[in-house]
């Protein structure tokens, strides 16, 4: 079972290893971590999924509530949140291929950003199931290389997760 | 009025607010200018001859008298063996503060000499810590970490102070501390509160479980009241020990895997365990599967990650014990005495703890009802093994502050330094460390400390050439096999050992000489060493094998036919997953 909890934590150096540490130690599995500044320079916020059952994500919150440079812990309930992911993929596009990729490119509403005789990269964003959509369609070509950043995730509506 | 001084300076200063009258530490190279600061200074420095005592003197210090304990290493080695110090204060919850020489700031990452990244290294086994790398935030940093040290869950805070930041000079302020991620609870929630009560009125067969957060929140007068107010009888958990006067008909003495035979049987026949403070430990619940079947379970604890961190809690109580304590004792109602009373101290009667006497050969239990008949109010710290547990067992504890033992992380060699920074904090204490002829020879060094600083602890060494529990393990788990576990008469002569340190050695060989060499330890005002020659064969009794159900407890030297079979079985399962994952 996957579960996505939004950290907010004190922006200083440290933190991330804190936390990554925490997560080995007590065994806990991470799926995807993403981190980034907020509207507050003082706090960085993290999108982490975890995997495992509902015993183990109290335990997770819990254990990373304890943090002192940890500010605040919440669950995203996935049916009431958006999430999204970045992925550029460089994929082999000669002559022949090229056109039919653009083709895929469109229907995913991603971009093209850096064109050669040989390949293409492509950037799209979306929730999970989109990106592995697109990598696997992409995958017939051969793919070079691809980076994804982890999700980011927020609660739709009013509701606010802040420090 | 704000003041100009050096970094050292402000170190001192801050512990000076802080209220620390002694350190326990060694200097090195990037600590000159600290120690310099120390020389000037009126607080009072304890040289100790190894780091790791110096983390165990600040252990003890902190358990015996409640305060925040401080250790000061230097950079690299000096910090790296303060490692299984800290390590041991954060596994039993003492506040301690550890301050670490680091090297220039500007050497940092670079590998310089006598480098170690300690704040990585202890990331894990400290409740925080800090590198500092200015010397402005000095004063708000060692504030900020005796509080979190001494507040919530207690634990160890590592401060790593580079030279440069101690040499650089600074304005003294005081700030307040701030921490917005760090909100320790306090006060019980009223709900639960009433809940947890309602429980304890409803239940028929209930059974109080004590660990040291009782100890931590000084809650012990509130329980000995509440299991008074209720009839409830109470076993503690090693942290827990002398929470609730032992020899109080509503005690249990010491739960778990050589707990008392009516402990364990009164936790699985309960219909509702009330946990103050303790976190459910492998060592306390044995099979977790079927450990109090039939019980709801009620938990007061300070820390929210501990409950149902090991076994599903019914009722959760977050906060402090003595607050938790003093709710609980507003919601209910007397209850007197019921059959359950009847039928635990019918099994208190029935299975004591006990051992067989022998008139030649002293029993390493008899040296302990010694010590509790000659300083019953003397403070105990132990070893780790067997002297631990029949420390445990045979003496008869009333005093929270006054057993000191490592629980969680199970030292070796803790005992003695954690006896010296005892008895400093509570010099008006007599302190005896019991201890084995293993582990004591693992801090003797701190004999030197003992001595030339004027500390006259006492140290029981239960000689009975082995490595004692892990041997004990090896008779029933392992078919005899002591692989590396007889240390026969190859350790140092302790008489000698303890002469050549300007301490008084004593020996005693027959039963008929313990108390005289008891006595004549406690009459001298100086650090003595007693050596008693006791029975290698003994083994800790009773004992639930590991994966065992608490209630499978067994008298290890009192087995019929019937139970030996049984035992066999059980040490058949035992030994399966010994090899596999679970166990020693």
């Amino acid at each position: 079972m996957k579960h996505t909890i939004a950290v907010i934590v004190e922006n200083k150096s440290g933190v991330l290893t804190r936390i990554a540490g925490l997560f080995s130690r007590r065994s806990f599995n991470i799926d995807s971590l993403s981190v980034g500044a907020t509207d507050n320079p003082d706090y960085s916020r993290m999108t982490i999924t975890v995997n495992g059952d509902r015993d183990i994500l109290e335990q997770v919150i819990k254990q990373l509530s304890k943090l002192i440079n940890v500010i605040r812990v919440s669950e995203l309930d996935a049916s009431e949140s958006v999430e999204r992911e970045l992925a550029v993929i460089k994929v082999n596009a000669d002559k022949e291929s090229r056109s039919e990729i653009m083709q895929i490119v469109n229907i995913f509403r991603a971009k093209i950003i850096d064109v050669s005789h040989r390949s293409m990269i492509i950037e799209v964003t979306g929730d999970e199931e989109k990106i592995d959509a697109i990598v696997q369609l992409l995958r017939q070509f051969g793919i070079k290389e691809l980076a994804r950043t982890g999700k980011v995730s927020m609660v739709r509506g009013a509701r606010v997760i802040k420090a | 009025m704000s003041q100009k001084m050096t970094g050292a300076q402000a170190v001192l200063e801050s512990l000076k607010r802080e209220e620390v009258d002694v350190v326990f530490g060694l200097p090195g190279g990037v600590l000159l200018p600290l120690y310099d600061a120390i020389y000037q200074s009126d607080i009072r420095h304890i040289l100790v001859r190894h780091e790791q005592g110096a983390a165990h003197m600040a252990d003890g210090y902190a358990r015996a008298t409640g305060k925040v304990g401080v250790c000061i290493a230097t950079s690299g080695p000096g910090a790296t063996n303060l490692v299984t110090g800290i390590a041991n204060a954060y596994m039993d919850s003492v506040p301690m503060v550890a301050i670490t020489g680091q090297v220039n700031t500007w050497l940092i990452g670079k590998d310089a000499f006598q480098e170690a990244d300690i704040t990585g290294i202890t990331l894990p086994i400290t409740k925080h810590n800090y590198l500092l790398r200015s010397a402005k935030d000095i004063t708000r940093v060692f504030r900020e970490a005796f509080f979190i040290a001494r507040t919530g869950r207690p634990g160890p805070v590592l401060i790593d102070l580079p030279r440069d930041v101690t040499v650089d000079e600074v304005e003294f302020s005081w700030p307040e501390v701030e921490l917005p991620g760090y909100r320790p609870s306090f006060k019980a929630h009223e709900m639960q509160i009433k809940k947890a009560a309602k429980a304890l009125m409803e239940a028929e067969r209930p059974v109080i479980y004590v660990g040291g957060g009782v100890k931590y929140a000084r809650a012990e007068r509130e329980l000995i009241e509440l299991a008074v107010k209720i009839n409830a009888p109470v076993t503690t958990t090693l942290m827990g020990v002398g929470c609730f006067p032992e020899d109080h008909n509503l005690s249990l003495g010491m739960l778990g895997m050589h707990g008392t035979k009516y402990a364990n049987y009164a936790i699985q026949e309960s219909d509702l365990i009330l946990a103050i403070g303790a976190r459910f430990d492998d060592r306390v619940t044995g099979k977790i599967a079927s450990f109090a079947p039939r019980a709801k379970i009620v938990h007061i604890d300070v820390d929210p990650a501990e409950v149902s961190k090991n076994v599903r809690v019914d009722i959760p109580v977050v906060g402090d014990a003595k607050n938790a304590l003093q709710g609980l004792l507003k919601e209910v109602k007397p209850k007197g005495r019921s059959d359950w009373n009847e039928k635990t101290e019918g099994w208190k009667k029935d299975y004591p703890l006990r051992y067989i006497p022998d008139m030649n050969i002293i029993k390493p239990q008899y040296v302990i009802e010694k010590l509790c008949e000659i300083a019953p109010d003397a403070i105990i710290t132990t070893e780790v093994g067997q002297n631990q547990m029949w420390a445990a067992q045979f003496f008869v504890h009333k005093d929270p502050q006054k057993f000191i033992s490592s629980g969680g992380l199970g030292t070796m060699g803790y005992g003695f330094p954690a006896a010296i920074g005892a008895k400093i904090g509570r010099p008006e204490c007599d302190v005896i460390d019991v201890a084995g002829d293993g582990s004591f020879l693992m801090n003797s060094q701190e004999l030197a400390t003992a001595v030339v600083n004027e500390i006259p602890v006492k140290v029981a060494v239960l000689n009975n050439g082995c490595l004692g529990m892990v041997r004990q393990w090896q008779e029933l788990f392992f078919d005899k096999r002591y692989s590396a576990t007889i240390l026969g008469r190859t350790s140092p002569d302790f008489v000698k050992l303890a002469e050549a340190y300007g301490a008084v050695g004593l020996r005693a060989t027959k039963p008929s000489e313990v108390e005289s060499v008891i006595r004549a330890a406690m009459a001298v005002d100086r650090p003595v060493v007693m050596d008693f020659i006791v029975s290698p064969a003994e083994k800790v009794s009773p004992m639930v094998p590991a994966g065992a159900t608490l209630s499978e407890i067994l008298e290890l030297e009192w087995c019929d036919a019937d139970q030996y079979c049984h035992l066999e079985k059980i040490y058949a399962q035992g030994r399966k997953e010994i090899l596999g994952q679970e166990g020693f």
